[in-house]
């Protein structure tokens, strides 16, 4: 059984790394990230199957793309803490010559990443290739993707969104993150998208919602049952309903921070709302 | 002088199809993706054996390109199949991104480049995606003369672990090169000796050479034909030792002047040795419909248009 309380407090450790990340090169992207944190702390520390070390070609595990790349600070710091890359190196984000650019890339090496994203839309069809390879592999394991939702208005994820469910790839789980927010503002705001479930639907997916996607038990639950859909002959969608900027009041229900740092004393009110746990890098 | 000659002609996606089916008995990690194309890219051979390694996309090229990165993920060596235009500016983004920036091992195969696609206009004639893909960090670009070099081209590259994009088209062309040759990447091929001009030709425009080659020889003027069948890496050498000796260039290619060959190699001259050089290229236009030959004629993609830019050149010595 899972242990809810150490997840729990490594989440919180989590969010202390990328406000602090952020912070401290005054950019990058904290409110999508923060969203993301408990879904990112239940797919590497629970759902995963993976191999002790890195290995590009991934064969006999289950990997993980991020098409949203915008959210690498979430990314990384997850991905340091489940013993990827020194924790220390969370230090160098997105200075120069350092593994942790921008945007996720495989460019400079870093273990855990296979695949660059930061352009929206193009990571579903790369999990579909993935997942597509598993397949020729005779490997069972599953492919994980994670994406925007206001990613879904490029047009390419229609595409792989078609392809996924006329071909059968059934090892695929894609988990949309559905906090309602982009840029310029609320998603029915700037390019209202209707359900999303029912688009899947009728794209030919199985969609199953969380609809507490910042709650680490709900997220367990609801990727198991994503799980159990799996290999029925349908790619699985999973809409998680997140708050943007969750764990720090001020950043969150809004798109404000996006793309933005917070000052210093936007960062002690932060750092104070999520005391230390497994200590700072 | 040594000539060429041909008895048969052959398209040289049809050299593609042929180097993709050996492919697909010798190599079992080689997959193929098409975009609805399948006829027009001669892929029939490798699908009817190895259907399971065969993905029909759809009309979806920018998915192709995603998928094709993914497909590396895991081992296998994917090859795309489409036509030039929808191969490369219709995803640049894609490529750059999900394949050239990713390190991915995927060869992007693109017929009916240039004019010589014909009757269906410029919306299908490419004269750019040269350019565009040897300005991508790490893209091999390659462009073969006939079906023989295509067919070997096709088969090399599978064993180069890296993107590649290799370039080639749609009519039938003379075959000149030999059935059993090796090919290497980067290498460039010297077809004839000369002294006064050097002709550095890619794809369709290496046959037009070579019948220049013939021509300006009864007149007197000794060209050195050199075959640049990869764009990128360019083979230096070749270029720099031969215009050592002949002290002037023509390029010729089937793309526009600006991003092609004929840059290339300019740049290399302008680095290491200038020397005067005149290019046959298009001359930043788009094409338009009609056959092959009238295309090739009325935008200057000849062996009549090389010799008037070898009998240009060496008054500029």
């Amino acid at each position: 059984m899972p242990n809810i309380k150490e997840l729990t407090d490594l989440t919180t450790q989590v969010r202390r790394d990328i406000i602090r990340m952020v912070h401290k090169v005054n950019s990058g992207h904290p409110g999508g990230s923060l969203g993301c944190a408990e879904f990112f702390v239940s797919l590497y520390q629970e759902l995963l199957e993976t191999k002790e070390g890195f290995n590009m070609d991934g064969i006999g595990e289950d990997l993980f793309f991020l098409s949203n790349g915008h959210i690498s600070p979430v990314y990384y710091s997850v991905l340091a803490r489940s013993g990827y890359f020194p924790v220390e190196e969370l230090n160098t984000f997105r200075l120069l010559d350092s593994r942790l650019q921008g945007h996720p890339t495989t460019h400079e090496g870093l273990p855990g990443i296979r695949i660059a994203s930061g352009s929206l839309g193009q990571g579903m069809s790369v999990a579909i290739g993935a997942a597509q390879a598993k397949k020729l592999n005779n490997d069972n394991h599953l492919i994980y993707s994670l994406h925007g939702d206001g990613e879904l208005q490029e047009g390419q994820n229609w595409e792989a969104i078609m392809y996924a469910s006329a071909k059968k790839v059934d090892n695929l789980i894609s988990t949309i993150d559905l906090n309602k927010q982009q840029i310029d503002g609320s998603t029915d705001d700037v390019l209202p998208m209707g359900s999303l479930r029912a688009k899947f639907e009728a794209f030919g997916w199985t969609v199953l919602d969380i609809e507490k996607g910042n709650d680490i038990e709900a997220i367990l639950k609801g990727m198991a049952k994503a799980k159990s859909l799996t290999g029925k002959g349908k790619p699985v969608c999973v809409l998680l309903h997140t708050v943007m900027g969750n764990g720090i009041d001020f950043m969150m229900h809004t798109h404000a921070w996006h793309g933005k740092a917070p000052n210093d004393e936007q960062l002690a009110i932060g750092l104070a709302q999520n005391p230390e746990t497994l200590g700072d890098y | 002088m040594k000539t060429y000659t041909y008895t048969e002609k052959k398209d040289t996606r049809s050299g593609f199809g042929a180097g993709l089916a050996e492919l697909g008995r010798t190599n079992p990690n080689v997959v193929a993706l098409c975009a609805d194309l399948i006829g027009s890219l001669k892929m029939n051979e490798f699908i009817d054996e190895n259907p399971e390694r065969f993905f029909q996309i759809g009309i979806a090229e920018a998915n192709m390109m995603g998928i094709a990165a993914g497909l590396t993920i895991g081992g296998k060596i994917p090859f795309t199949g489409t036509f030039a235009n929808f191969s490369t500016g219709r995803v640049y983004d894609q490529i750059r991104q999900s394949i050239a920036y990713s390190g991915k091992n995927v060869k992007i195969c693109a017929s009916h480049a240039g004019l010589t696609l014909g009757e269906d206009g410029a919306t299908h004639q490419i004269l750019e995606d040269i350019g565009l893909m040897k300005m991508l960090p790490g893209m091999v670009v390659i462009n073969p003369c006939d079906y023989n070099q295509t067919k070997a081209a096709t088969i090399a590259i599978a064993d180069y672990d890296g993107p590649v994009y290799l370039r080639f088209g749609r009519p039938s062309v003379p075959i000149f090169t030999p059935a059993d040759q090796k090919f290497e990447i980067g290498k460039a091929i010297k077809f004839t000796e000369g002294t006064d001009v050097t002709i550095v030709a890619t794809g369709h425009l290496v046959w037009e050479a070579l019948e220049a080659s013939k021509v300006l020889n009864e007149a007197g003027i000794s060209a050195e034909v050199i075959n640049i069948h990869t764009i990128k890496p360019l083979d230096n050498k070749a270029i720099l030792d031969s215009v050592a000796k002949t002290g002037c260039i023509v390029t010729a290619e089937e793309h526009n002047f600006l991003g092609g060959l004929g840059e290339s190699v300019a740049r290399v001259l302008a680095l290491h040795h200038p020397t005067p050089q005149e290019f046959v290229a298009t001359n930043d236009t788009f094409g338009e419909s009609g056959t092959p030959v009238q295309l090739m004629d009325k935008y200057g993609l000849n062996s009549d248009a090389i010799i008037k830019a070898v009998l240009k050149v060496i008054k500029r010595k």
